[in-house]
């Protein structure tokens, strides 16, 4: 069917809304509250047009009907968000310079469109409070705009902390009292007010930096996304000057997490045919996805035995490092906010000592480079520190959702058949679909699996079915994680995946168990099952702590 | 005659204030497809001045009760919900009907924000189309009409519905109540009859107490509409900042917050009737900003109480 748009023509499909229409086409129209992921919270009003016959609605609700005539401008239109942005910034502390959008968000974008006092009200927030949920999340409430987006992200996500609450006339955004928070970090990315953010580590990390002994491990997931932070294109593969960019802040060395990645997938593949062989404790679950774990601890404790003890991979190569550089100070740069929670749980300390001891997130890291005045996009590409540099394909798709199944699949499939798999992509559990199943055949067992894309996914999820299940709490997995650059929607996703699909395919070594850096690692570290169990295991359960 | 047959030659209209034609709204959710069909009577009444629905309640319950019956059987109705004001109770036979409490201000009475609450959700107004008529209660056609139609409802189908309404008459006046009475009487002959026409220079709010538009006494030869309330104010008493501050602190508290424009807008009137502040231009154009881009109607109708307040009275 078609809409005619400022007197233009456009297809578009059923059950689309105006909004999509115009901005695919080029036709700006400002939508604060719209977030793609959720349905529309029809608050912020922005995003009015006028529809012929039918006045004024917002196109971020209205679907297209054949024919349709809109207008997206007009001087009424112009005064009535002139107005509204006026009335959102008077319930909004502005805190640009050290703002997860760091000034780049919609809000100041249209306050300079349109040329607004931003401080025709006072602000009606200033003495609202700040929440701190475990060692992940900041909740400044001064800066929110009641869009609602993050109550409904954290409702899909299958928790439900954050709720709506009457304080003083208003109904307010607040952390609630009968749930508990996973750190997910999902409202951060789905914000559109700056006011979730990560607790930051960046003052601790550049007191380190000092020292000189910082060494810096990066997460798959990072490589094809922090380019965003320099305004690169979605999805760009930025693996060198990541790199190069982690030694100019003074790293000692710099390794990628994808190496480890490939320890983990052995050591859980091991885990899974063993299990396999048993039939015990089946399905088996990943446990790499720490805001997963503690979503099993709080809220599905009868399937703490059902997750894998293997560690998560920057745990695994945290143990490694310690074990083999002089006193370093690990910091993992992640996706993830709840890996900031992670390396607090007592129950990872090697002979009383934290695998890791900072996570920064891509948004932090990219605030440091800017800091420091790094030009990331002039950086001379450089490669990370051997032996633990060179990662299999297997290890870097990690980052995507599936990827830890697919790296699974392709490595046990070749030690129980001693076969190797025809077509190693799985396509079957890639993309972006919240629930993804597949069958294969190994040897004489038929092998179901389930991939649960976004944490909400697993409610209803019949998981006796299967033998096993990945889930990554955030949707898209960590390309699309708690920490990454904002905005992030299923575009944005797909573009980050892509990239490590990309370098999957270009590496030489794409299965796990063929990488001579990792048979090296087991060789000359995890040389037995009691140091492999240190390193390379855990337990849950007996951690509560927030 | 069938029910709607002698709905529509009475030409009832819905008295909830919105004066919807109710044949018409009952043939809509007839018509309409959907597994289980929902009867809901809105006994919400919230707004201060306006307590003929509780009137009706208390002394014609089974009049009431009757006519969301008729609505059952001719819908084949799978549930009838009396979705009612927290502080109201009921007394007496209810039948099969199920009584659910409203536990949120003003905006609870809006017609989808009280499907939401039925719902177990956060009590705030749906996005329209889909209307409860067709996408209602658990996304099943819902018939709603408030506590005055269906008792006309039960009065049109034994034939004795003679086009009279209910007002809710106070303020400075020395007989207040309810009454019924016909429904294109005029305001004058409503205050004079009921012995309620000042002899004082005077202001009536029309239509709900917070809500309703301003009428002056040479405007009292129509007849009363919305909520069918009538509020007279003594001109010389009564200070029009605090009857300004009441109602900007009751729209502020008792709307839901969802929009921008009601949320904020709502709240800058409050602040500045309040701290009696008042920059006209700003108010101006956050009226404006409310009737154009409210979400709801709640938030549309806030202006029309200052705006006909400031224009006549002040
Ligand atoms: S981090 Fe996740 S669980 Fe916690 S409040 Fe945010 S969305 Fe909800
Ligand atoms: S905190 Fe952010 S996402 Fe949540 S309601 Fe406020 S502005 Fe919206
Ligand atoms: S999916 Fe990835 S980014 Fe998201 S919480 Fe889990 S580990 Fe962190
Ligand atoms: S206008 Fe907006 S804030 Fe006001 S009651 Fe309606 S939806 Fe709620
Ligand atoms: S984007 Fe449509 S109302 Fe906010």
């Amino acid at each position: 069917m078609k809409i005619r748009i400022n007197n233009k023509d456009f297809d578009c499909k059923k059950g689309e809304v105006v909004l999509d229409v115009a901005l695919r086409n080029g036709i700006k129209i400002p939508a604060v509250c719209r977030h793609t992921d959720l349905e529309p919270q029809n608050s912020c009003r922005l995003c009015l047009v006028e529809i012929k016959g039918k006045g004024l609605q917002t196109s971020c609700s209205t679907k297209v009907e054949n024919g349709m005539e809109i207008s997206t401008e007009s001087a009424e239109i112009k005064r009535l968000r002139k107005i509204n942005l006026e009335l959102l910034f008077s319930q909004h502390i502005e805190q640009c310079s050290e703002c997860n959008w760091s000034y780049k968000c919609k809000l100041l974008e249209l306050a300079r469109k349109y040329e607004i006092k931003i401080t025709k009200f006072n602000d009606r927030k200033k003495d609202f409070p700040t929440y701190q949920f475990g060692p992940s999340v900041v909740f400044d409430s001064s800066k929110c705009i009641d869009c609602k987006n993050c109550i409904a992200m954290c409702q899909k996500q299958g928790v439900g902390f954050l709720d709506n609450k009457e304080k003083d006339g208003f109904f307010c955004t607040v952390p609630g009292q009968t749930k508990e928070c996973v750190y997910c970090g999902q409202c951060i990315t789905h914000c559109p007010s700056g006011a979730f953010e990560e607790v930051s580590s960046i003052k601790e990390v550049e007191e380190a930096l000092k020292k000189g002994n910082v060494v810096f491990q990066f997460a798959p997931a990072i490589r094809s996304s922090i380019g965003e932070e320099f305004n690169l294109p979605h999805g760009s593969i930025t693996t060198g000057k990541l790199v190069a960019a982690l030694r100019k802040l003074g790293a000692k060395k710099v390794f990628d997490v994808s190496f480890s990645a490939d320890i983990t997938t052995i050591e859980e593949g091991g885990e899974l045919i063993e299990r396999l062989s048993e039939d015990k404790n089946l399905p088996m679950f990943t446990s790499c996805c720490p805001s997963w774990v503690r979503y099993v601890e709080v809220y599905k404790p009868e399937l703490i035995k059902h997750l894998t003890s293997v560690r998560s991979p920057h745990i695994i190569l945290g143990g490694l490092i310690k074990m083999s550089e002089d006193n370093p100070i690990v910091v993992s740069i992640m996706p993830c906010v709840s890996k900031k929670y992670e390396i607090t749980r007592e129950e990872l300390k090697i002979d009383g000592v934290k695998p890791v001891d900072y996570v920064l997130t891509t948004r932090e890291l990219g605030r440091m480079i800017r800091k420091n005045k790094i030009d990331f996009e002039k950086l001379e590409e450089r490669d990370p520190d051997y032996p633990w540099g060179e990662a299999t394909g297997a290890g870097v798709i990690y980052g995507a959702t599936g990827g830890v199944m697919e790296s699974a699949l392709r490595t046990v499939y070749e030690k129980i058949t001693g076969k190797s798999l025809g077509d190693i992509n799985l396509k079957s559990v890639r993309g972006l679909k919240g629930v993804k199943e597949a069958e294969i055949k190994i040897g004489k067992r038929k092998v179901r699996v389930a991939v649960i894309n976004g944490l909400g996914n697993i409610d209803g999820l019949d998981y006796k079915k299967y033998d096993y299940i990945e889930v990554m709490a955030c949707p898209g997995g960590c390309i699309g994680g708690g920490g990454q650059p904002i905005p992030i929607d299923d575009e944005i996703r797909k573009k980050r995946a892509e990239s490590l699909y990309i370098i999957d395919k270009k590496k030489k070594i794409r299965l796990a168990h063929e990488s001579p850096f990792v048979e090296k690692a087991y060789r000359e570290h995890l040389k037995n099952k009691k140091i492999i169990h240190k390193i390379c295991h855990t337990t849950y359960g007996n951690n509560k702590n927030k | 005659m069938d029910i709607v047959k002698k709905l529509k030659v009475s030409e009832l209209k819905g008295r909830g204030g919105g004066a919807f034609s109710v044949a018409l709204k009952w043939e809509l959710v007839k018509k309409a497809k959907g597994k289980e069909k929902y009867v809901i009577c809105n006994a919400s009444e919230g707004e201060p001045n306006v307590f003929k629905d509780k009137f009706i309640l208390d002394n014609y319950l089974s009049e009431v009760i009757n006519g969301i019956n008729i609505a059952v059987d001719f819908l084949n109705a799978k549930d009838a919900y009396i979705y009612l004001n927290k502080d109201y109770k009921l007394k007496g036979d209810i039948g099969k009907c199920i009584i659910f409490k409203k536990t949120s201000g003003y905006i609870g009475g809006e017609e989808t924000a009280a499907v939401e609450a039925i719902e177990g959700k956060r009590t705030e107004p749906r996005f329209k189309p889909p209307f409860l008529t067709d996408c209602g209660l658990f996304n099943c056609p819902t018939l709603m009409n408030n506590v005055e139609t269906f008792y006309y409802v039960s009065k049109v189908s034994k034939g004795e519905y003679n086009k009279t309404r209910f007002y809710s008459i106070n303020g400075d006046v020395p007989n207040e109540g309810v009454y019924e009475l016909p429904v294109d009487m005029s305001m004058f002959d409503i205050l004079k009859q009921t012995g309620n026409y000042p002899d004082f220079d005077f202001f009536a709010q029309v239509g709900g107490g917070a809500s309703g538009e301003i009428i002056l006494p040479q405007e009292l030869k129509k007849p009363a509409f919305g909520a069918g309330s009538i509020t007279i104010y003594n001109k010389d008493k009564t200070d029009i900042y605090a009857l300004m501050e009441k109602w900007a602190e009751f729209f502020h508290t008792g709307n839901c917050d969802k929009c921008a424009p009601c949320r904020e807008g709502a709240f800058r009137i409050y602040e500045m009737v309040k701290n009696r502040d008042i920059d006209y231009e700003v108010l101006d154009e956050i009226f404006f900003n409310l009737k154009k881009s409210s979400f709801c109607a709640l938030g549309k109708c806030i202006p029309l109480p200052f705006e006909s307040l400031i224009k006549k009275v002040k």
